[in-house]
C-alpha cells in the first residue's frame, strides 16, 4: 500500500529502498518543533512555499506554563499571521487529531515535525515524522526526500472482545517485535480484526508504529474510512486502498484478536509488555486518559462506561484530543460521568504526556497512562514510573487505586 | 576527513527523552545551555566529562522516540565529533546529518571499545580504529549526498551554498 501511494504521487512505479523526492500535501509543526523549523526557513531566506498546506499547532504546552514558552507561542502566532498559514491556537487540540479531523485524506503524503505523524496511515495516507530542519526545508520547497520503505504485514484475525481495544493489540505487537522490530519499515495492518475496527481504534494502531522504529503504519481505505470523512464534515470521493494480492512483504505477523488479554507496558520502555494479570495490584498515584494515542471520544466513552457512578481513588486526569472531542463528550454526558467520578479535565492538547505541565509526577510516584511512551522522565520526573495501557484498564485501575483487569469492571 | 577523540559508551535504545528531557527543551532555547542537561537522566555527570572532539559509541536503536532535533543539537553543542552506533532510529539519523553531526552506523562497534579508549574515524574510507587496542572495523560508507550535506555543515548550509537533493 505504501508503494502504491508514493508511486501515484511521483507518477511512476517505485520500489523499496529507492530514494524519491515527493511533493507534500501537508506540512505540520507544533510548539515543540515549529520554532526551529521557522528559523531554518528564515536562514534559507526563502518564503513559505505553500501557506495553505502548512499547519502550525500549539498543543504541547497549551496554555503556556511559562513566559519563555509564551514568547515561543507569540513567535508562532506572528509567523502564522504574516505568512497566512493554517494555525491552531491553544485549546483546539492535539496536532494529529486536528490533522485527522480537518485535513488528512487517503492517498496524501504528509510530513510532520513530530514522531507521531505516522498516525494518519489509519486513513490511508503516507505520513511520517521528521526533524525541524527537514520540515523547515519542506516549508521552503514544498518537497521532501524519502526512502521508500519495505513493508511488514500485520494480519489481525478475529475481533476484539470489549473492553479490550486496539491499544491492547498494538501493545501486544510492541512486546512481540520489540522497540527495534521495524526500523525504517512500514507496517501494514489488515484482516477482519482491522476491518471491524472503528477509525478511532485504527488511529491508535498507527499512532504507535514509531515505537517499533517504523517509518509509518497503514490501514486499508474502506467504507469506514469514507464514513469517517463524512462524519467530520469532509465527504470525499477518493479511491479505496488495499494491498495487491501479489504485494511483497519482508515479514508477516499474525495475531488472533479474540484471544488477546488486556496488555500493559511496564517502565522504562514501550516494548516491556506483559498481560495485565502480571502487574495487577501495583499501586497507582495518577491515571492519565488522553494523548494522540487514546484521547478520542471513543476512549473517553469507554472510560465513562466503567466510571459511571463510581469514585476514583487515584488522581484522574482527562484530556480530550480536540475541541470537537471535548464538545461531543460534554453534549453526550460523558464528561459529566467522568467529572462526577472525580476526574480533572484539562484543555484539549498533549497534557502531561511530554512532561512540561498539567500533571507532572512526584518522586517515586506511579502513573498509569493511555499515552504512547513511558521512557524515564517522560512525564517530567525521572524519579517517577509510567505504565501504559488502554483507556478501559486505566479507568478501572483509577477506581481501585491499583492496576486491575478491566474485564471485571465492565 | 579524520575524527579523533575519547570514547564514551552508551547502551541500547537510548531514547530522545534520555538525550534531552522534555521538561527542559521547551524553556531553554539556547543549545549550549540546554546541553548542560544532555543525558541527565542517564548520567548527570556525563555532559561534564565529554570534551570537544570526543566520540559517543552506542548500541542498537540510538535516538529512538521523538523527532526533537534538540537531541542531535545538544550532542553537537557538547562538541561531540561523532556518534557511532550499532543502529540508529531513522528520524535521529536524518536529524543528525541535517544539523551537521556525524552519525555512523557500524555493527560490532559496541564491543570494539571500552570507555575512554581513543578512537579514530576515517570518514570517507569507512574505517573506525580503536587506537588504544589497535583493532579496527569497517563500516558501510554513507551515500554520496550524505557526505555532501555533512561536509557542508548540515542541510541548511548545503542548500545555502546551492546544493540540491533532487
Amino acid at each position: 500500500m505504501v508503494e502504491k501511494i508514493i508511486s501515484r504521487k511521483v507518477g511512476r512505479r517505485v520500489e523499496p529502498g529507492e530514494i524519491v523526492t515527493v511533493k507534500l500535501d501537508y506540512i505540520l509543526a507544533h510548539d515543540g518543533t515549529a520554532p526551529l523549523a521557522i528559523k531554518v526557513l528564515e536562514e534559507l531566506n526563502r518564503p513559505l512555499y505553500s501557506p495553505d498546506r502548512t499547519v502550525l499547532v500549539i498543543d504541547h504546552t497549551a496554555p503556556s506554563p511559562s513566559s519563555t514558552i509564551s514568547n515561543v507561542h507569540l513567535f508562532m502566532r506572528r509567523f502564522a499571521e504574516e505568512n497566512g498559514c493554517i494555525f491552531y491556537d491553544i485549546g483546539n487540540g492535539i496536532c494529529h487529531q486536528l490533522m485527522v479531523e480537518n485535513h488528512v485524506l487517503p492517498w496524501m503524503v504528509i510530513a510532520g515535525a513530530d514522531s507521531h505523524t505516522c498516525t494518519y496511515g489509519a486513513l490511508g495516507a503516507f505520513s511520517a515524522g521528521f526533524g525541524s530542519t527537514d520540515i523547515g526545508v519542506a516549508m521552503a520547497t514544498g518537497f521532501i526526500w524519502i526512502k521508500v520503505p519495505e513493508s511488514i504485514k500485520v494480519v489481525m484475525n478475529g475481533e476484539l472482545k470489549p473492553p479490550l481495544s486496539s491499544k491492547d493489540a498494538i501493545l501486544w505487537l510492541l512486546g512481540e517485535i520489540g522497540a527495534r522490530g521495524a526500523i525504517y519499515k512500514a507496517l501494514e495492518f489488515m484482516g477482519e480484526g482491522v476491518s471491524s475496527m472503528s477509525i478511532s481504534s485504527r488511529l491508535t494502531l498507527t499512532n504507535m508504529v514509531v515505537e517499533v522504529g517504523a517509518k509509518t503504519g497503514l490501514c486499508p481505505v474502506d467504507d469506514k474510512t469514507l464514513a469517517f470523512l463524512r462524519d467530520v464534515g469532509r465527504p470525499a470521493a477518493v479511491d479505496k486502498l488495499s494491498p495487491d494480492d501479489k504485494a511483497e512483504y519482508v515479514d508477516e505477523i499474525f495475531v488472533d484478536l479474540s484471544n488477546l488479554e488486556p496488555m500493559v507496558a511496564k517502565p522504562l520502555s514501550v516494548d516491556n509488555v506483559c498481560p495485565v494479570s502480571e502487574v495487577e495490584g501495583i499501586e497507582v498515584d495518577q491515571v492519565f486518559i488522553g494523548s494522540c494515542t487514546n484521547g478520542r471520544f471513543e476512549d473517553l466513552e469507554v472510560a465513562a462506561r466503567i466510571l459511571k457512578e463510581k469514585n476514583v481513588k487515584t488522581r484522574l486526569i482527562v484530556a480530550p484530543a480536540s475541541r470537537r472531542v471535548y464538545l461531543k463528550a460534554v453534549r453526550t454526558g460523558v464528561l459529566d460521568i467522568l467529572i462526577s467520578a472525580g476526574a480533572v479535565v484539562i484543555p484539549p492538547g498533549c497534557g502531561p504526556c511530554p512532561g512540561r505541565h498539567l500533571g507532572i509526577l512526584g518522586d517515586g510516584e506511579v502513573c498509569l497512562s493511555t499515552q504512547n511512551r513511558n521512557f524515564r522522565g517522560r512525564m517530567g520526573n525521572p524519579k517517577a514510573e509510567i505504565f501504559l495501557s488502554s483507556p478501559a484498564t486505566a479507568a478501572a485501575s483509577a477506581i481501585v487505586g491499583k492496576i486491575v483487569d478491566p474485564r471485571r469492571w465492565s | 576527513m579524520k575524527i579523533r577523540g575519547r570514547v564514551w559508551k552508551l547502551g541500547d535504545d537510548v531514547n530522545t527523552d534520555l538525550i534531552i528531557s522534555g521538561r527542559y527543551k521547551y524553556d531553554i532555547l539556547d543549545m549550549k545551555e540546554l546541553a548542560r542537561h544532555a543525558f541527565e537522566d542517564l548520567d548527570p555527570e556525563l555532559h561534564k566529562k565529554i570534551k570537544p572532539g570526543d566520540i559517543i559509541v552506542a548500541g542498537q536503536n540510538f535516538g529512538c522516540g521523538s523527532s526533537r532535533e534538540h537531541a542531535p543539537l545538544v550532542i553537537k553543542a557538547l562538541g561531540v565529533g561523532a556518534v557511532v552506533a550499532e543502529s540508529f532510529a531513522r528520524i535521529f539519523f536524518r536529524n543528525a546529518i541535517n544539523v551537521g553531526l556525524a552519525a555512523i552506523e557500524c555493527p560490532g562497534v559496541a564491543s570494539l571499545f571500552e570507555e575512554e579508549d581513543e578512537a579514530e574515524i576515517l570518514l570517507e574510507e569507512g574505517i573506525i580504529r580503536n587506537l588504544t587496542s589497535g583493532v579496527q572495523l569497517r563500516f558501510r560508507k554513507w551515500p554520496e549526498i550524505i557526505y555532501k550535506i555533512y561536509l557542508a555543515g548540515g542541510l541548511v548550509d548545503y542548500l545555502k551554498r546551492g546544493g540540491v537533493f533532487e
